[in-house]
């Protein structure tokens, strides 16, 4: 367990944007009648989506909005961490750091955004781009290591090519998703080893 | 080693597309309507001739789990709900099969649903699953637009499949903090009794099943129980997803039989440990919960519940983490530690504070900054969670630390006994 609050600066208020409100009440939609408060999670993301990070205003909106008390809505926001309670940069980097990926030098992608980003984890960068946080166990372990930036995994990386893909983000490109190496997704590197032969099912 | 035509994932790796046009010609959907006739008995009754045990970790069988279903449905409506909260260290097959393979899922999810008489279905991905998640979704619209599912589907059996989403909650893999999650709440345990079973999601029967177990279910079905049944050994039936990572040469996710030799695992398919095989240290072999094996044990073990049961480790999620003897395996297992104080929910006393207590004192023991009888003291403690917990995860943190203590006692010793000759001679 960790203890996540609210940040001590928060802004005045929060409204969903007319699309976004469509989808929260697509989410809302998909439980059963009286159970709406199962898209507690989905209200809060795309909230997160809008804003860059989720704020008290969004905690009380959502809470009216899926008929839930505040502190209800406020311990889903402080339990799952991937809700961001403060700040973040445009593009937030999630480093895997658990042992699966340590083992393959995840060490060198934290200190890789130490040094290109901020000394410091959960820290925005001087020029508001870019903030990273060491993540638990992303779930991509043969990949190793690997990071998630936005929306994207990031996978067999090394220092050098975590400072490449920050650096072209700085520079407004769309860098290569998935693995950086010689390699589809997930199958050993230099060829596979099964699913080798083409029948006719 | 396991022929491709008996493999399952036949797109485990996203060569072809994921959709429907293609999956169809993997031979998904094949036949769906068919296997719907033949009945809710039957289906159950091939589900449990077929061996499968549970994917998820704790190796249950399928079939029986799906029995344990109310026989009719009464004011309550039934629940499946599909485990995707993949997140146990060293695992990542489910999320092959959610990109590249999800129409074995969502076809998986119409019959099982049919099994136990639900209408409704939701899979729960992890939040960090983005993409994934959306892969996913594209297959149910698919499947929708192709009437496969929903309202008035070409099946027979009304079925509606909706895809939830966690927000990163280790413990929401723990079937009833699942369900908590999925009902809106934080991810905290049930007690059991009651079981989803009678008790599940919103007060309603629910089974709760890994995505695996899902997805193979409808190939089973096709091609037989007897089929499955001959793959592996008895008790250990079926292929099986495995995730080889850690100091292996090629790490990858490969489909093959339980039971396979956990040495020709790797060496066939992930290239061997880095270094040769006489370079290994440790292996993890079912996810970071279970206990590590020493080489000596990795050189003839099988992988499959039973065989890693008898030597006081566990299949889990087939999650092979290898290290070779450049491991620093006091730290490696230290860090585990870290995520299992990072993970614990908070609700039962042991686990919020054992995971801390445990966590402080691997740190020490990394350094060698402790005493001799502390490893003994670590033990007890790792014993005073474990069982004591509403879950398992407080067993999951106490677990690796005993296989640390268990084969690598001498190790822990010697970093105390160095610590305190440096400390000594810096007097």
């Amino acid at each position: 367990m960790s203890v996540r609050r609210l940040h001590e600066v928060q802004p005045d208020s929060f409204a969903f944007s007319e699309a976004n409100l469509a989808r929260v009440q697509g989410w809302m939609a998909k439980y059963p009648e009286g159970r709406q408060r199962s898209a507690v999670i989905a209200a809060l993301w795309i909230g997160q989506e809008q804003e860059g990070w989720v704020t008290k205003p969004m905690v009380e909106e959502v809470g009216k909005l899926l008929d839930m008390p505040f502190i209800r809505v406020l311990e889903v926001a402080t339990f799952y961490t991937m809700f961001y309670l403060a700040p973040v940069g445009k593009h937030h980097l999630q480093v895997c750091t658990t042992t699966p990926c340590w083992l393959r030098g995840s060490d060198e992608v934290v200190k890789a955004c130490k040094k290109h980003i901020h000394e410091k984890p959960h820290t925005v960068s001087a020029d508001g781009q870019f903030s990273w946080e060491e993540m638990e166990c992303l779930g991509a372990c043969v990949n190793a290591p690997m990071m998630l930036i936005d929306k994207d995994p990031y996978e067999d990386l090394t220092g050098d090519k975590v400072a490449e893909i920050i650096e072209a983000l700085r520079r407004g490109e769309t860098p290569k998703t998935g693995s950086q190496i010689d390699r589809h997704t997930s199958e050993p590197v230099g060829g596979r080893t099964t699913l080798t032969t083409k029948e006719e099912v | 080693m396991l022929a491709d035509k008996d493999r399952i994932f036949t797109n485990l790796y996203g060569f072809e597309s994921a959709g429907l046009e293609a999956a169809k010609k993997r031979g998904n959907w094949d036949g769906t309507k068919a296997i719907l006739e033949r009945g809710v008995d039957a289906i159950i009754d091939t589900m449990k001739k077929s061996g499968l045990r549970g994917r998820g970790g704790a190796g249950f069988p399928t079939g029986l789990k799906w029995s344990f279903m109310p026989k009719e449905v009464k004011e309550r409506p039934h629940y499946l709900v599909v485990n995707a909260d993949e997140s146990e260290p060293g695992t990542c097959k489910d999320r092959d099969i959610l990109r590249h393979d999800p129409h074995t899922l969502v076809e998986g999810c119409l019959i099982a649903s049919f099994a136990m008489r639900a209408h409704v279905a939701y899979i729960y991905v992890r939040g960090e699953f983005i993409r994934e998640r959306e892969a996913l979704q594209r297959a149910v619209d698919e499947a929708y637009a192709a009437k496969l599912i929903g309202k008035d589907n070409i099946h027979g059996w009304d079925f509606d499949l909706y895809v939830h989403h966690g927000a990163g909650a280790y413990i929401c893999g723990e079937e009833t903090a699942l369900l908590e999650s999925l009902e809106g709440k934080k991810g905290q345990p049930r007690l059991k009794p009651p079981f989803p079973a009678n008790m599940g999601l919103y007060g309603c029967p629910t089974t709760v099943n890994n995505v695996e177990s899902i997805a193979v279910a409808p190939t089973i079905l096709r091609r037989g129980a007897e089929w499955f049944a001959g793959i592996g050994r008895p008790n250990n039936t079926g292929t099986k997803v495995f995730c080889i990572s850690g100091h292996v040469n090629q790490p990858c996710n490969v489909e093959e039989a339980m039971g396979i030799p956990l040495k020709e695992l790797i060496e066939k398919h992930a290239g061997g440990v880095r270094g040769g095989w006489d370079n290994l240290l440790a292996i993890i072999p079912g996810g970071a919960s279970v206990p590590l094996l020493p080489k000596s044990i990795c050189d003839t073990v099988l992988m499959d519940f039973d065989s890693l049961k008898n030597v006081q480790s566990g299949l889990g999620t087939a999650a092979v983490i290898v290290m070779d003897k450049s491991t620093d395996v006091v730290k490696a297992i230290q860090r585990l530690a870290y995520f299992y104080k990072h993970e614990s929910c908070g609700q039962c006393t042991p686990c919020r504070e054992g995971t801390g207590w445990m966590w402080r004192v691997m740190t020490r023991m990394v350094k060698g900054n402790a005493s001799v009888s502390e490893i003994d003291l670590l033990y007890e403690v790792t014993k005073q969670v474990e069982g004591h917990t509403i879950c398992a995860l407080g067993d999951a943190a106490a677990w690796p630390i005993q296989g640390l203590i268990r084969h690598f006692r001498p190790e822990l010793e010697r970093r105390i006994a160095e610590y305190r000759a440096v400390a000594k001679a810096a007097e």
